[in-house]
């Protein structure tokens, strides 16, 4: 029985993933930028929410914990949103405008997420931070089963922000106008549609879900130190990748495998066994389908 | 703008070498220098922080009375601090650049085993004394006469661990989760395996996990423990994992107690841990909570002045410290030539047969490795670790 479990287990590590892998999709879907920046938004996405349920319980409101928790997941999801927004207009804009090769955007990306991570480190100090109890925790056991109730949040919180984005893009104006600056960056201005604020709000959704996963995943592992999103997103985005990068379904896809392969390979085998194997099966996948399970060839690439 | 690029340039330049010639300032004659390779970013923070802090602490009380006095002249100390991101190559780089840059006398540290084992060989190599104040695994010493530690060994702390749980719980079956990734965790856990099977027969550690040291998640390593169904988990792991492992347990519907080791009583255990690590034991170097003497004296100072209680790797620190700062003052003398005041200050550790730290008493017998007692404690409801039994080696 221990299999269901280990099913459990997969489906929420394999959330994080899906949610991180989906703001880059997001991003590189519009823009075919890889926003290399995304997995420390995320980790700036877990701070905030750290500062903000801090600052929440620590007033003398005798504010209860769960309306702290319900007051945190948007105003965190708003500021990191903002933080995502800034990148977008202090460091990639100025080089579109110049009419930079995408490939100097990148490096800006890579750049930037190292500023954040030295930055945050800088700032506060090396220290970890212990993420506040947020949610009154309950444990549910099933013969040899157990599932904590925030696993079930994690996991309902992935699928339905997948569902929520794939309606904004496949059924919404606005999402109709993200797809046509991904199909052609230089006529969508001409049908009168403003390039940048669709921009923006991509960079809103993309920075929104990793504020999200962020708290989640403060919530579910609550120690958080400046480093904690740079191999979650470098691996979120090879998710992305192997989903078929550009395409929502392709990153929740693209997540919840890798989060089914890593565990699946420790509950087998040695841990040290664990990135040698998940990364080989993706190679695999790749080297099949070179443009990911979801993905359309296209001419170019970075 | 040709213009503008170089005038960047000359200033990128001038900078570099500015910060060049600022680091090759010279020492001075009458100052000993003694360097810290420490943890002081990186995975486990608090530990060089506390290392930190108790040798500043130290090196006031010296210098306010004047230095440090061998062969009846007084020298200031001088302590170097070096961060090696609690990463093994970075330890490396921290003992090179002590020993050739810095011209230390000695070095104190590193703490943890997965950085000292490199960093011992580095100054073995350079013939540059050094202390670890906190590694207990056997390699950071072993045939390395220029390596000194003030810490007990993992060949004695792991039989202590299974003789406590074993008595304890009264358990027959553990379970092991240890780091692969680091010396120290992977040593203890297999020393630990290997006494256990010995008392209990084969087969009693009914699973044996590992895990990376940058993991965050254990729930597949620990859905295979708790379906073994062991009397007790123990792991040897560092306290920032020791804080994730506890909770995802209990997550994962396990109740039975802990047993851990000495890399769990950081200060910050129970600020990263909080409620599920209250009634946990594990074996480690003193217990702060009902100390008297020398080892109060130290922890009121502690405590009065960075306003928290003194884990085990500041008074280690303190006692590495003083063991190295007796070994100048018995050495009797002050060389001029680095080289040759190093090979002083290494023959006098050597020769230290008995030293009274604040951690208990220190026997040596020639290995660089002291005889000491290690303590068992248990964590209290409000956090303290408390006293529970004492295991000196026969």
């Amino acid at each position: 029985m221990e299999i269901f479990q280990h099913i459990l287990n997969a489906l929420q590590f394999g959330s994080f993933y899906a949610l991180i892998a989906l703001g880059y999709t997001l991003v590189y879907g519009v823009l075919r930028l890889i926003n290399f920046a995304h997995g420390d938004i995320f980790m700036v996405g877990a701070y905030i929410a750290y500062f903000v349920a801090v600052a929440l319980l620590g007033m003398d409101t005798g504010m209860s914990p769960g309306l702290a928790l319900a007051i945190t997941v948007p105003v965190t999801m708003v500021l990191t949103a903002l933080v995502g927004v800034t990148l977008e207009r202090t460091m990639y804009r100025p080089l579109r405008r110049k009419g930079a090769d995408r490939l100097y955007v990148v490096i800006t990306a890579l750049m930037a997420g190292l500023i954040l991570e030295n930055g945050n480190l800088a700032l506060l100090g090396a220290s970890r931070k212990r993420f506040p109890d947020l949610l009154e925790k309950s444990i549910w056991t099933f013969g040899s089963v157990s599932v904590t109730n925030l696993k079930v949040i994690v996991i309902v919180a992935a699928i339905a922000v997948f569902l929520l984005l794939q309606f904004i893009v496949t059924r919404t104006k606005i999402g109709m106008a993200m797809r046509g600056i991904s199909y052609d960056k230089f006529a969508i201005p001409l049908m009168g549609i403003p390039l940048d604020t669709i921009i923006v709000f991509t960079f809103i959704l993309g920075s929104g879900m990793a504020g999200l996963a962020g708290i989640l995943f403060a919530m579910s592992y609550p120690i958080l130190e400046p480093y904690m999103g740079a191999l979650i997103g470098w691996k979120a985005f090879i998710a992305a990748v192997v989903g078929g990068i550009g395409d929502i379904r392709g990153a929740i896809v693209g997540g919840f495998l890798l989060g089914f392969i890593e565990i699946g390979v420790v509950a087998v085998f040695p841990s040290t066994l664990r990135d040698l194997f998940a990364f080989s099966i993706l190679l695999v996948i790749l080297w099949l389908k070179p443009t990911g399970l979801f993905g359309v060839a296209k001419t170019t690439k970075i | 703008m040709k213009k503008m690029t170089g005038k960047v340039l000359v200033a990128v330049l001038a900078m570099a070498l500015a910060s060049l010639a600022l680091m090759g300032c010279g020492g001075d004659s009458d100052v000993i220098k003694i360097g810290f390779n420490l943890e002081l970013t990186g995975d486990i923070p608090k530990v060089g922080e506390a290392s930190k802090f108790a040798a500043e602490m130290l090196k006031e009380d010296i210098n306010s009375k004047g230095g440090l006095e061998v062969g009846g002249k007084k020298y200031k100390v001088e302590f170097v601090y070096q961060d090696n991101e609690a990463k093994a190559d970075s330890a490396v780089n921290a003992a090179l650049k002590l020993i050739t840059q810095d011209n230390v006398v000695a070095i104190i540290g590193p703490n943890s085993s997965k950085q000292a084992i490199p960093a011992g060989g580095v100054c073995n190599d350079n013939q540059t004394p050094m202390v670890s104040p906190w590694s207990t695994n056997p390699d950071t010493t072993k045939d390395r006469p220029w390596v000194f530690r003030a810490a007990f060994l993992d060949p004695f702390q792991g039989p202590v661990a299974v003789n406590f749980a074993s008595k304890q719980f009264g358990a027959k079956t553990a379970a092991v989760l240890f780091d692969i990734a680091n010396d120290y965790s992977k040593g203890l856990a297999e020393i630990f395996k290997a006494e256990w099977e010995k008392k209990n027969g084969a087969g009693t550690v009914v699973a044996f996990e590992s895990h990376g040291t940058k993991d965050q998640d254990f729930s597949a390593q620990l859905t295979t423990i708790v379906a073994a169904k062991p009397d007790f988990i123990f792991v040897p792991d560092n306290y920032n994992q020791v804080a994730l492992i506890v909770k995802q347990a209990h997550d994962l519907g396990y109740k039975g107690p802990f047993m851990g080791s000495d890399a769990w009583g950081s200060a910050e255990l129970m600020t990263l841990c909080g409620q599920d690590c209250i009634g946990q034991f594990f074996s480690t170097h003193y217990a702060a909570a009902g100390a008297q003497g020398a080892t109060k004296d130290f922890i009121d100072r502690y405590n009065t002045k960075y306003k928290y209680v003194p884990d085990d790797v500041a008074a280690l620190t303190w006692d590495a410290t003083r063991l190295v700062l007796q070994a100048i003052q018995e050495a009797g003398k002050v060389e001029k030539d680095i080289k040759a005041e190093r090979k002083l200050v290494r023959d006098a550790l050597a020769n230290i047969k008995e030293f009274a730290g604040i951690t208990g008493t220190m026997k040596f017998a020639g290995t660089g490795d002291p005889n000491k007692c290690a303590v068992v404690v248990q964590i209290s409801p409000e956090g303290k670790f408390e006293f529970k039994e004492s295991v000196c080696p026969q």
